[in-house]
């Protein structure tokens, strides 16, 4: 007869998750590389381009990381979008007619998505309602308040200092060209990706290496056994959606220093963006596994999809959700095959 | 309190709505002993286990124990774990992706300065702790990736860990092969001899002989007593279990049996395979006739029978039913040729938990008939009385949902179900697992009777004994192939030898 031990050294493998973390940084890559070549005369090799797919995209990247992190949980939040528009609504409103000090705003702005999300996760992990509900309750709701500050389109004032924040440039020393007239361009990237970064990299380190961090894959991959060892699944269940909305609020004044102005229709459909970041990044919708690094590279493929069709020019924008829907159910085969094999060496 | 108690539990009362689940119950724990908490399904050894974990709010009787003034009463299983009670259940409750050094740790990890997790120190403390117990493997693996059994050690070793002075097992042995049984067993009485006092509860005899010091036994929610192990012999203990004479199990097959080689041929596999779980196989089974799979844990037994019904479809082969071929690609095909297969996971293939025991019941019978043609509620409940009566389960009522029920019970509902459709062949999975010792005689009786009847019956079960009281011809499988058939009298020893096999055995 066998021995365990052997057994056990049979069982060994590479981790299917780390296998699809490595597809989805290649795929970009690949993206990216064919971009440059078909596109090469139309500036997609300059690093500016890079850049600003980063700049389009910062406040998708926060919000995308809140989204994974609850969606290790196994929950998902679909409030975001709506969230975003009723910050940048606030922000934008509150600067051209309240007149009110940004840096203010902005506190009231993170304020306003810590309650949302206390109040969501709440309902969530302690009176026990699918997230799902929940948060479409959520997102009705700010898009209900978007309209209500005002329904009209309405721009950051451009006198205040918020609009000198969005138009810093930080550059960059490197990876510069001489434009046709012979003028250097030196490539910048906006307040808002730095920002976009930190978080991107705070969150990485969270989920690495706090004991919150670990909670969410732990109630993600067994909320029983996880309550079994100890955890509260509640408060982290609550706190995930807390760190989304937060997150999502940063997210927001992100979204707003891009495009300095706030209106009812603005940033629709962006949690599903953020939710399709996720997934392509390896995060499962069933919860407990997945990274933000995964996610960051999800949220460049999307922007990396987008700045394809749009430097291509003739295609129709439309083009872009079409490769995103593709890329999507490659990659949820992908995972159900990984799953499948696994299961099978079982 | 005594020296070396370290736990007592005094006149515990418990009741759930319309049934006194403890009445009055007792146990005592000493330092360092493994305690076996014996009884029959719904005998209250669960909601005894649950009382103390915190899970269950008891009504009366007080829970001492040592080093703790004054009774005390948990609230949680956190509760209970943070006074150094710890349980692992049947059903490893850890996280499947998270790694085991942090399954060891999730919940008290050591720090940095920094307040956060100290990686390093967590995977050096893990491989320490797995090294203590004589476990050679790599924590930085997810725990997915390592067998059932390890992972169950891996529970175990996290409750040590955590200081437990009462480590609860409840049915720990359940889904473990003989090997590991004994590996496990190993742990237990290292653990013993560490001054762990352990309580072991599980449905196996043969277990509670090989490592238990002493024995507390429960029926219908009250002691019956509590023993040292060398005072209690096997047949005394089955008695006190059942409060009668056990009957004598060698007994219920029909002497000689009845000549079947003329009979009828039900079943008639040749060269039936599915790729990756059992390789081709030829099997016949006669009208009346009750064939035993039998082999370890993992040597094709489940996987042969759904080949046969059609659960994996079969690749390869010819399969014929009552002398007609047939193509089975689904088992609803195998049903409507009159197979029935009873799964061996109950909980996950056999149960709609939310539903009542009479929806239960007649599930199988109205998916054969389609839902074209509708059971009327006067034909459901009249099916359903039928066999809660013939079958003796024991519910509260036909509407009662089946989650409510005890395993046994719940395992004679899903006999019902397939009972209902008239099989003429009926393939029953490990139908006496997890159930207690009464409820196994009379499912083995009703297997005999039912052969008798003229249905053909395929019984797989990890018990030999039980295999040579019911079955009239063995199967003998290993490694995902069947390797030969026995028959005539066998010794268990034959049945082990054959599993066994010349050459490649240790």
């Amino acid at each position: 007869m066998k021995k365990p031990e052997n057994a056990v050294k049979e069982r060994r493998q590479i981790n299917g998750n780390t296998l699809l973390l490595l597809i989805t940084i290649g795929l970009f890559i690949v993206m990216y590389a064919v971009g440059c070549v078909i596109y090469a005369g139309k500036g997609f090799t300059h690093l500016q381009n890079f850049l600003n797919i980063l700049i389009t995209n910062a406040g998708l990247l926060c919000v995308a990381c809140g989204m994974t992190c609850v969606m290790l949980t196994g929950g998902i939040d679909i409030s975001v979008g709506a969230l975003i528009a009723m910050d940048c609504m606030l922000l934008a409103v509150g600067m051209s007619e309240w007149g009110m000090n940004p840096i203010l705003l902005c506190i009231l702005v993170l304020v306003i998505g810590v309650v949302f999300g206390m109040f969501q996760g709440f309902c969530v992990g302690y009176l026990e309602i699918q997230p799902f509900i929940v948060s479409m309750a959520g997102m009705f709701f700010c898009r209900g308040m978007t309209a209500v500050i005002s329904t009209d389109q309405v721009s950051v004032p451009s006198d205040s200092l918020f609009y000198t924040w969005a138009n810093a440039k930080i550059t960059i020393p490197f990876g510069g060209y001489y434009n046709k007239k012979g003028i250097l361009q030196v490539p910048y990237i906006r307040v808002g990706v730095v920002i976009a970064l930190a978080v991107l990299v705070i969150i990485f380190l969270v989920l690495r290496y706090t004991k919150f961090g670990r909670s969410l894959y732990a109630v993600g991959g067994s909320e029983q056994s996880a309550a079994m060892m100890g955890l509260d699944v509640k408060k982290t269940k609550m706190e995930a959606y807390v760190l989304s909305s937060f997150l999502c609020s940063i997210g927001g004044i992100c979204y707003c220093l891009n495009t300095m102005a706030g209106s009812v229709s603005q940033a629709t459909g962006l949690e599903m963006d953020a939710i399709a970041s996720s997934v392509i990044g390896g995060t499962l919708l069933t919860g407990g596994v997945g990274n933000v690094i995964g996610s960051f590279f999800g949220v460049l493929i999307n922007g990396t999809i987008s700045s394809l069709v749009k430097t291509n020019g003739k295609l129709l924008s439309s083009w872009a959700n079409i490769a995103t829907a593709a890329l999507l159910c490659f990659f949820i085969v992908l995972q159900s095959v990984f799953a499948l094999l696994k299961d099978r060496k079982k | 309190m005594k020296d070396n108690v370290v736990l007592t539990m005094r006149g515990i009362c418990m009741t759930f709505p319309g049934v006194k689940a403890l009445q009055d119950v007792d146990l005592t724990l000493y330092k360092g002993e493994i305690h076996a908490l014996m009884g029959e399904n719904g005998a209250g050894k669960s909601t005894l286990i649950k009382c103390l974990t915190g899970i269950n709010n008891f009504e009366a009787g007080e829970i001492r124990l040592d080093g703790i003034d004054g009774p005390i009463r948990n609230h949680s299983t956190l509760d209970a774990q943070k006074k150094g009670i710890s349980t692992v259940y049947q059903e490893v409750n850890l996280c499947p992706n998270l790694s085991v050094a942090e399954n060891l740790y999730i919940g008290r990890e050591p720090l940095t300065k920094f307040h956060t997790i100290d990686r390093k120190a967590m995977v050096e403390g893990a491989k320490r702790i797995m090294a203590d117990l004589d476990f050679d493997i790599d924590v930085t693996q997810n725990l997915e990736n390592y067998s059932l059994a390890l992972q169950q050690m891996i529970a175990i070793a996290r409750a040590v860990d955590m200081d437990c002075k009462v480590l609860i097992l409840d049915e720990p042995t359940s889904s473990l092969d003989d090997n590991e049984v004994e590996k496990l067993f190993g742990l237990m009485r290292r653990l013993r001899d560490e001054g762990v006092s352990i309580v072991f509860v599980t449905h196996f005899l043969e277990q509670v002989y090989a490592v238990c010091d002493r024995i507390t036994v429960l029926r219908n929610g009250q002691l019956v007593g509590e023993y040292p192990i060398a005072e209690l012999p096997r047949v005394k203990l089955v008695a006190a279990m059942m409060g009668k004479d056990f009957d004598d199990l060698a007994d219920i097959k029909p002497e000689g049996g009845a000549d079947l080689s003329n009979a009828e041929m039900m079943i008639d596999a040749k060269g039936l395979s599915h790729k990756g779980t059992i390789k081709p196989f030829d099997l016949e089974i006669r009208k009346g006739e009750v064939v035993g799979l039998t082999g370890l844990l993992g040597s094709g037994r489940s996987e042969l029978a759904r080949a046969i019904y059609g659960a994996d479809k079969a690749q390869t082969g010819t399969l014929k039913v009552k002398g007609q071929e047939v193509k089975i690609n689904a088992p609803i095909d195998a049903m409507n040729l009159g197979m029935g297969l009873l799964p061996d996971d109950r909980k996950a293939e056999g149960i709609i938990a939310d539903l009542s025991v009479r929806e239960n019941i007649i599930l199988a019978l109205q998916a054969k008939r389609g839902m074209g043609h509708l059971l009327s509620r006067a034909e459901q409940e009249k099916l359903a009385d039928e066999y809660i009566e013939t079958l003796q389960i024991k519910t509260a009522s036909k509407e009662t949902l089946i989650k409510q029920l005890s395993g046994g019970n719940q395992q004679k509902v899903i006999l019902a179900r397939w009972l209902a459709t008239d099989p003429d062949f009926l393939i029953l999975d490990e139908p006496t697992r997890g159930i207690d010792v009464g409820t196994k005689t009379e499912i083995q009786k009703l297997v005999i009777q039912l052969a008798q009847e003229g249905k053909s019956i395929m019984f797989i079960s990890s018990e030999i004994e039980e295999m040579l009281r019911t079955c009239n011809r063995l199967a003998v499988l290993r490694d995902g192939a069947k390797i030969g058939e026995l028959d005539g009298e066998l010794t268990q020893e034959q049945v082990m030898a054959a599993i066994a096999g010349g050459g490649d055995s240790e």
